[in-house]
């Protein structure tokens, strides 16, 4: 496969998140201005019927443009990616977007594990991972990996979430680089462009 | 882990060695199933793993049941189906014989989904279904017909949500545990290996499904795939792939017209 020249601008941000996590997405998203340098993928734990009702809602609250994924879609800074149901999201070094319907992890597909660990090995320190609340240990060995390829990881603060096992789990077993509340999640973002 | 070059060291060897070529395979997903099958088995040195990759075929062939990911459903998208069922298979149904090609059928849960769908629209009687995929085990279990019996709980509600209106039970036999398919069904099944990486054309056909099988392939094995499905589709037939694939990359637009919003072409000239 040809290798295109690496973008050292392209930076990555990868939120995943489960239970309780739409929300603090819905008071993140809003809040930006259109992206510009970066790309934003979200990862949420969601029913495996191919319905649209997350990326129909997200579309309606953010500035940026909202690209569907569909497989080998091109990845580009200054677009929100939401990963579809009952797919893996992975990432390949031509900065495109493949599928895969392999087995779930950790009960999920989309596993955030699996696109953290796919990310980590393409944008490596251009990537941040961000994990928020949630019920379910996921996310755990993605942010390891992240953190091994000199990435960002970023776990939200358990005591603003509202399922705390999810964070809690990750920072029990990881380093990161920073523990954030909402707000300040946002504040981070936002200091991406800047 | 292996590294990136050790998985192209790993497909140079299969390809002079074993003849297949996984040069065109996505390699994000790839080098995670390469990593999967390593781990398992408890490698520790790459060479270690070629060598037994080389030298013993038995285990060549565990590793690409195992690389190729054979995960299926029965009326996975349920509302792909209600489109069969009730827009394409009535289109079809005025042929004197139709025949159906599922491309990467894996262990057959897509294929009996639309022997059901033929069925109850009083067309499997003329049909003929031609199931492929590289992966023998799998065929051997699609040819059986025999599916997990826990699963038919799920599968019946993905059937009713397809709407299906019998009782989904009357298609299979419960016995310890595994549902097995009526012979009605698998009568008009035939089953073989056929790879869309090197294989041609073999016969045409009227409806051909390749569902989740080119998320695997690079943008130019999918252009092979798709003109391989081109070239064996007869004039109006209808190409159907997965909820996230398409041919729009591939093939000239023309040639082809979308049915509605669904991952279904249907092939005009
Ligand atoms: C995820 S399954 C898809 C099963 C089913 N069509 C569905 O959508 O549920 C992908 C299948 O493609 C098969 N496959 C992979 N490479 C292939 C090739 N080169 N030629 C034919 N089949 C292939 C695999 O063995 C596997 O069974």
């Amino acid at each position: 496969m040809e290798e295109n020249q690496i973008n050292q601008d392209f930076k990555v941000v990868i939120i995943g998140g489960s239970a309780g996590s739409l929300n603090v997405l819905m008071q993140i998203l809003p809040q930006l201005p259109v992206i510009k340098t970066f790309a934003v993928v979200i990862v949420l734990h969601r029913k495996s019927t191919d319905d649209q009702t997350l990326e129909e809602l997200i579309k309606l609250k953010v500035r940026s443009n909202v690209k569907p994924i569909e497989d080998k879609v091109p990845f580009l800074p200054g677009f929100i990616y939401i990963a579809p149901s009952n797919y893996h999201l992975l990432f390949e070094k031509n900065d495109v977007l493949s599928l895969d319907t392999s087995e779930k992890i950790n009960y999920s597909r989309p596993s955030i594990d699996v696109s953290f660990e796919s990310a980590a090995e393409v944008y490596k320190n251009r990537l941040t991972g961000i994990l928020l609340s949630g019920s379910n240990a996921d996310g755990t060995e993605g942010l390891k990996s992240v953190k091994n390829e000199g990435g960002t990881i970023i776990i939200q603060d358990p005591d603003s979430a509202e399922m705390p096992f999810m964070p809690n789990h990750a920072i029990q077993n990881t380093t990161p680089d920073y523990v954030l509340n909402i707000q300040q999640i946002l504040q981070f973002i936002l200091s991406i462009d800047n | 882990m292996i590294e990136d070059i050790e998985l192209e060291t790993l497909i140079n060897e299969v390809y002079e060695y074993y003849g297949f070529d996984f040069g065109s395979y996505s390699r994000a997903s790839l080098k995670r199933r390469v990593n999967r099958i390593y781990q398992l088995d408890g490698f520790t040195y790459f060479e270690e793993f070629l060598s037994k990759v080389r030298s013993d075929s038995e285990y060549y062939k565990r590793m690409v049941d195992e690389i190729t990911v054979n995960v299926t459903e029965m009326f996975r998208d349920p509302s792909f189906y209600t489109v069969i069922r009730n827009q394409i298979l009535p289109l079809l149904g005025t042929k004197p014989f139709i025949r159906l090609w599922h491309a990467g059928c894996s262990t057959g849960e897509e294929v009996y989904s639309v022997a059901i769908l033929l069925k109850e629209a009083g067309l499997l009687h003329k049909s003929l279904i031609y199931a492929t995929d590289i992966n023998t085990t799998v065929l051997e279990t699609a040819k059986k017909g025999i599916f997990p019996l826990r699963m038919m709980k799920e599968y019946s509600e993905n059937y009713r949500d397809s709407g299906g209106k019998e009782d989904f039970s009357n298609y299979y036999t419960a016995n310890y545990g595994i549902a097995k398919f009526n012979e009605e069904l698998s009568k008009k099944m035939v089953f073989s290996q056929h790879n869309l990486v090197s294989d041609t054309s073999f016969n045409e056909f009227d409806l051909i499904f390749c569902r989740n099988v080119l998320i695997y392939f690079d943008n130019d094995l999918q252009k092979r795939a798709i003109n391989l499905f081109d070239e064996s589709l007869s004039v109006l037939g209808f190409l159907a792939l997965g909820t996230k694939e398409t041919i729009k990359y591939s093939i000239s637009q023309s040639k082809y017209k979308q049915v509605e919003k669904e991952k279904i072409w249907r092939k005009i000239k």
